[in-house]
């Protein structure tokens, strides 16, 4: 295999990680305000839908987004009028990764809300700062470590996301192939296992990185806070 | 200046509170446990109770007839706990400037009354309990409220510290003209600071008491703490 082919498909999963993380963050943030808040009707339904990814047989989700986003899908047929299908496509790619990866992103962000102290907001409503005010000057800054390490862990499993992602998008090399399907396909061929064991090496690399920027990013959220 | 008339339960506890007061440092005294901060949430916004009218100048805060009730910052309260409640990411001049308006005054005069100079650029996490409640004090202060209310401000702090920060709180009643509600359970402090006194037992308030009444009335050790909190 090729230099160009293997950095092809390395930025190709980063575009798609990358991606999943950039819509999927902000979301995990909204829901897991959410469910760190005051019980509503359906928060239970909403929470296990959320974790549900976490649970299912990725080769279920990934049938599952082919019925509501593929071409004929509920939300594909409408969204493919405008242009905006997913099937065989990078960004469907990045649905499926985004959707696997969402529950593991949503649980240490609520559990950052959910462990602040309430009296930081009562104190601040007092001070007459408005509900968003309070959220993106005392909820969000102090719930930033559980963002973080919410997102490291989103990456690494979008990354690494397999079985929703072949069953939805297929392994199309240059579109939908990401590093998983690649090192995947290349251990299915006779003379792939040398081109598999870069991609392999990579993908530890790539891995560490993101855990030592999560580290790095902490610490430095750390030091902000002991000034 | 203030009225505050309401009813409520918390659980089983009834809560009953029917207060005129003027300028000053208007007190409510009692134990632990009696309702002492649950009436100051309620004119805080932060407890809802069944029945009532809280009035404050001329803006009525609640109103469960008329269906008036301002969500708590629209309130224009300082409120101060027995625990400073810093926010912990934000310095000390952060902290001050975080109810603040844009182009509103009396920076230097709270950060002087309170000396607060040196502490100005710390975290939080850097303050001693006493230096923390007085940033507690200015931040409250500065973001111009109406009236303040301070529930046991000095409960946290020990006996050496809260000589410490006693003084301020007469600076703050003789140099501003901001009412003060005083909520706390020692004598002392109350007979320091107050122009008008409730007593409150069980939730309920009981009396209305001139400082040299209270002074007769309520003898030392009258009132024994239980818990250790000022609920």
């Amino acid at each position: 295999m090729s230099d160009p082919a293997v950095w092809s498909i390395v930025l190709l999963s980063l575009q798609v990680s990358c991606m999943a993380m950039v819509v999927a963050l902000p979301l995990a943030v909204v829901i897991g305000k959410v469910l760190a808040g005051p019980g509503f009707f359906g928060k239970a339904f909403l929470s296990a839908l959320v974790h549900l990814p976490l649970v299912l047989p990725p080769v279920v989700t990934g049938y599952a987004l082919l019925v509501l986003f593929g071409r004929r899908g509920w939300i594909g047929s409408l969204l493919d009028q405008w242009g905006l299908g997913f099937t065989f496509s990078w960004t469907g790619a990045a649905l499926a990764a985004g959707v696997m990866a969402f529950p593991l992103i949503v649980r240490p962000i609520r559990l950052a809300f959910e462990t602040q102290d309430a009296r930081l907001n009562e104190m601040a409503a007092t001070l007459g700062a408005s509900r968003a005010r309070r959220f993106f000057k005392i909820s969000l800054p102090l719930a930033w470590p559980g963002i973080i390490a919410g997102l490291v862990l989103g990456f690494a499993k979008a990354l690494g996301e397999f079985g929703a992602t072949i069953t939805f998008v297929s392994n199309i090399p240059g579109e939908t192939q990401t590093l998983s399907l690649a090192i995947y396909t290349l251990l299915q061929s006779p003379r792939g296992d040398s081109a598999a064991l870069t991609l392999i090496g990579i993908s530890i690399v790539l891995s560490f990185a993101a855990i030592l920027a999560s580290e790095w990013m902490a610490n430095s959220n750390r030091r902000r806070l002991e000034q | 200046m203030l009225t505050v008339k309401l009813e409520g339960t918390i659980g089983n506890f009834p809560i009953a509170a029917d207060i005129e007061a003027g300028v000053g440092v208007t007190a409510i005294y009692g134990p632990s446990g009696a309702g002492k901060s649950t009436i100051l949430r309620a004119i805080a916004g932060l407890w809802q109770p069944d029945r009532g009218f809280i009035q404050v100048g001329e803006n009525v805060l609640l109103d469960t007839n008329g269906d008036i009730d301002l969500p708590t910052e629209k309130r224009r309260l300082g409120v101060v706990f027995q625990e400073p409640i810093l926010f912990p990411h934000l310095s000390v001049r952060a902290n001050l400037g975080f109810g603040m308006k844009k182009h509103e005054t009396g920076w230097d005069g709270v950060i002087e009354m309170l000396d607060l100079g040196d502490v100005i650029d710390r975290m939080p996490r850097h303050l001693s309990g006493g230096e923390a409640q007085r940033v507690a004090l200015g931040r409250a202060i500065l973001s111009d409220p109406q009236i303040l209310l301070l529930d046991e401000p000095l409960t946290g702090l020990d006996d050496a510290r809260r000589a410490h920060v006693l003084p301020y709180l007469e600076r703050l009643r003789d140099e501003t003209t901001i009412p003060i509600v005083y909520v706390s359970h020692h004598r002392d402090e109350i007979l320091q600071l107050a122009d008008l006194i409730f007593t409150i037992e069980s939730g309920t308030v009981t009396g209305e008491l001139t400082p040299g009444e209270f002074d007769k009335k309520m003898r030392p050790n009258d009132v024994t703490r239980q818990d250790g909190a000022g609920k």
